[in-house]
């Protein structure tokens, strides 16, 4: 059995408008409005390492659960945005965190790292204790590189979001997960070293809109859930069309898909627990009431996490 | 109906757009075919033509052009 006990985030301070993003590449705010949904998005400063994010998320995390970094039993850190081959940022964010010893792990897979990062800690609390997930990035390093597409430029954000995963008790069980990755088109979405974010939006958009209502069906049949049963859906927060497309195919009303993307863009692998964070610190788990996590993403990866909320 | 006004009429229906465009014309370049439109457009060939797209064939170049759906619908059989 897993938990998920508590979750933390950390956005920075600098906001940028879709009316100062949108001029980067010719557009307007309420185009970029129009095609994601998004009004503003966060920035980080100069001097701020994806480490530090996390790590600031992190922090957040333990402190609300009242655990302490050094008796985690492991720490996932998924960014895309680490920038450089190797080491990743885990090892960084950990000693940051205080948490000498405790292995991290990189997942350095963008969008969908913190939904494989959940579902993994998920199956290893249980050996090695609580799990502290962490999905950071910077984005705002990639999309200023020249030259800014009209299509990439507009829609990310930088932030950190987190969650501990123990293996005893918390808010939510987690109970179920399906994962899936398909390198077919794995050049429609990708960032080499030093490039600008190469996007085929159309490619991307299309196979998300099937793969990620297939996955979410295909947990919730298993335990002969319905779409309409579920609380709440805590999607990586790509773009708002997408989110209420996914809801109309699900027969869902969209406002069961919880949302922030017009505040913060799209901050890849972050988004996803940013938006739990979010909506656990305003609504939070209904005891026994189903709650579905998922995302979609480079790779492709995607998937679809089942929890239900605890004390039922 | 032949197969060419049977298209047409889906990619009106979908598009909420009068549909004026040559064969082989980019849909997407000519402005009637966006990013999110695409899906509904897959579906609505797949429940029109009694298909099962699969996710391997889910390239938007497929679906660019009047001419490269009916491509597309004649590899199918």
């Amino acid at each position: 059995m897993a938990f998920i006990k508590e979750f933390g985030c950390w956005l920075p301070r600098r906001t940028v408008t879709s009316e100062e993003a949108g001029a980067w590449v010719g557009s307007d705010a309420e185009w970029v409005k129009n095609v994601s949904g998004i009004e503003e998005r966060r920035f980080a400063d100069e001097t701020d390492t994806v480490a530090d994010l996390a790590a600031r998320a992190g922090s957040d995390c333990l402190e609300r659960a009242g655990v302490e970094a050094k008796d985690l039993g492991m720490i996932l850190l998924a960014s895309g945005t680490g920038g450089r081959a190797f080491p990743g940022p885990a090892c960084s964010a950990a000693r940051l965190l205080g948490a000498e010893g405790v292995p991290a792990l990189d997942i350095p897979i963008a969008s969908a790292g913190s939904l494989f990062a959940l579902s993994l800690a998920s199956r290893l609390a249980a050996q090695l204790g609580p799990i502290l997930v962490i999905g950071a990035e910077i984005m705002s390093r990639i999309v200023l590189r020249e030259p800014r597409e009209r299509g990439v430029a507009v829609l990310f954000g930088d932030g950190a979001g987190a969650c501990l995963v123990t293996p005893d008790s918390g808010r939510a069980e987690i109970i179920d997960s399906v994962l899936a990755s398909d390198g077919t088109y794995a050049e429609d979405l990708m960032l080499e070293n030093g490039a600008p974010l190469k996007m085929n939006g159309r490619s991307v958009i299309l196979q998300a809109s099937r793969k990620i209502p297939a996955a979410i069906r295909a947990v919730l049949e298993r335990h002969s859930i319905e779409p309409a049963a579920v609380q709440v859906f805590l999607m990586h927060q790509a773009n708002q069309n997408l989110l209420d497309k996914i809801a109309a195919t699900l027969g869902v009303p969209a406002e069961r898909f919880f949302s922030n993307i017009r505040r913060y863009g799209n901050t890849s692998s972050a988004s996803l627990l940013i938006a739990a964070c979010e909506w656990f610190r305003a609504e939070g788990f209904r005891p026994g009431a189903p709650a579905v996590f998922a995302a979609f993403g480079a790779g492709f990866h995607w998937g679809a996490l089942l929890a239900r909320g605890a004390g039922a | 109906m032949d197969r060419r006004s049977k298209l047409i009429e889906i990619l009106t229906n979908v598009t909420k757009k009068d549909i004026h465009i040559a064969p082989e014309d980019s849909l997407f370049e000519s402005g009637i075919l966006d990013s999110f439109a695409l899906p509904d457009l897959v579906s609505a060939l797949e429940q029109e033509f009694s298909i099962q797209i699969p996710d391997s064939d889910l390239n938007p170049r497929k679906f660019d052009s009047l001419q490269r759906i009916e491509e597309y619908l004649d590899s199918r059989g």
